[in-house]
């Protein structure tokens, strides 16, 4: 049932790519034409899940497939974290990639979905290395910073990468007997954690996500290390969502570059309102573990 | 000699390992100005349609068509394979440096790819993992276009003098056998 080369292979050739949140299929158009090489279908975008508020669950199967009618890009759609039924469907549905996303309400106090019994890939979120691997070790074909989604606010988004950063780095200096004792802290065979060791990097695709709504953003991300950029809130809740959906896509391309980033990060309009972590009534990265 | 890599979105960074176990130097591409410093270029696996959109917002397409005309070797893969084709669902290709017909998508979406194993004579292999991932479908090819693997019935790796595609991803394996062709190309 697995297929682990053809569903990481899915996910390399998101790279140095966005993959952006809709909510129809001309949101989905519009995503496309600026280059999103991916879209992230559902009802509600994370601002509007947060601001709403009550319990977040899958969207409707008959809009994810209107969406996936009209484009000819990949298209991903969430399920609440552990609920395999919800997976099922959506695998049935015929959609491309699932994120298992603490952006909607968990359904399983327990534990996540089981990932090796599905075709369809899976990709999750994760505050720190730790967590990455425990979900590369269910089966994940790629991870995600969790951020902070619907903020509109970058820092979270910076914390999860770096630790993970700081985190991959640190097992480069350690004994064998430590690297066993890290393996056993995070839960997950030493073998997965002595192969991150040796390519300095998780096995799998890790895009940034949760937070980013500019330009500068995106390029942030990059520079930090991601291999790609999700954006949920940050287009269709600025003011000029195709203007910035493109802009966001170039800043990936461009984000070495730092003239071009300022003609790209030009007279977009305004960005997404952001929220302070502090003042939250729901964190959402703090969900599962 | 040194390989061009296009830049501009998906799986190029993959050819890296390929590329220096053949002591083959690289270079980013992602202006005119960088394909003008590069001998060959591959044009990786990713978004077609990302690609397609900046290699025309880059002005890539008219230097690259000069290159291909100058007998420039290029490799196209999946995505790449698309922009180098002639017709793209109908439509006339990209860079039209293939002179053939592809339909994207055409054997389905993600739950539609599959790894098979290709029998691939110029290169003296049986038995070569090929990585299919929301593959194209070459679906006509003229008498210039030589077939060198097929899956089932339909091309997956063709030829046309110095330009190559294959609709699944080498880059994807450990082995360096497409990338050693591609370089003596």
């Amino acid at each position: 049932m697995y297929r682990e080369k053809v569903n990481k292979g899915l996910a390399q050739m998101f790279k140095n790519g966005v993959i952006m949140d809709v909510t129809g299929p001309q949101q989905a158009k519009i995503a496309e034409d600026a280059g999103a090489c991916a879209v992230m279908a559902l009802e509600r975008v994370p601002a509007d899940i947060r601001s709403q508020g009550g319990v977040a669950r899958m969207s409707d199967p008959a809009l994810i497939e209107k969406i996936m009618a009209a484009v000819s890009i990949p298209v991903m759609a969430k399920i609440r974290i552990g609920h395999f039924m919800e997976a099922r469907i959506l695998e049935a549905v015929g959609v491309d990639f699932i994120d298992e996303s603490e952006v909607l309400t968990p359904a399983d106090p327990f534990g996540h979905v089981s990932k090796y019994d599905f075709k369809v890939p899976f990709v999750c979120g994760a505050r720190d290395l730790g967590e990455a691997l425990r979900r590369i070790n269910e089966g994940a074909a790629m991870i995600r910073t969790k951020g902070e989604a619907g903020t509109g606010n970058i820092v979270e988004a910076v914390r999860h990468m770096r630790t993970m950063n700081r985190q991959i780095e640190a097992l480069a200096s350690m004994e064998e007997k430590q690297l066993l004792q890290t393996a056993q802290n995070y839960e997950v065979p030493p073998e997965l954690v002595t192969r991150v060791r040796e390519l300095g990097r998780l096995p799998v695709v890790n895009f940034a996500a949760g937070g980013v709504a500019t330009p500068a953003d995106a390029a942030l991300m990059m520079a930090l290390g991601a291999d790609g950029v999700f954006v949920g809130s940050g287009i269709f809740k600025s003011e000029n969502p195709a203007r910035m959906a493109e802009a966001i896509v170039e800043a990936v391309i461009n984000y070495k570059d730092p003239d071009r980033l300022a003609g790209i990060s030009a007279g977009l309009g305004r960005a997404m309102p952001g929220l302070e972590i502090e003042g939250l009534v729901t964190n959402m990265a703090q969900r599962g573990i | 000699m040194r390989v061009g890599l296009l830049a501009v979105q998906g799986a190029f960074r993959d050819h890296l390992s390929h590329l220096e176990a053949l002591g083959a130097s690289y270079r980013l591409v992602v202006s005119a100005h960088d394909l003008a410093g590069c001998d060959r270029l591959i044009i990786p696996g990713g978004e077609s349609t990302v690609m397609s959109k900046f290699l025309r917002a880059y002005n890539l397409v008219g230097p690259l068509k000069d290159r291909l005309a100058m007998g420039m070797p290029v490799w196209g893969i999946c995505a790449g394979a698309i922009a180098l084709a002639s017709s793209v669902d109908g439509k006339k290709g990209l860079l039209a440096a293939l002179d053939m017909s592809v339909e994207r998508n055409a054997y389905g979406r993600q739950l539609a790819s599959r790894a098979v194993r290709l029998s691939i004579p110029i290169l003296g292999r049986t038995g070569f993992e090929a990585i299919f991932i929301r593959a194209p479908r070459i679906t006509r090819w003229s008498r210039k276009v030589s077939v060198e693997a097929r899956l089932e019935q339909d091309p997956v790796f063709v030829l046309q003098k110095r330009v190559m595609a294959t609709t699944f991803h080498p880059e994807l394996t450990s082995e360096h056998v497409f990338h050693r062709f591609f370089l003596n190309l």
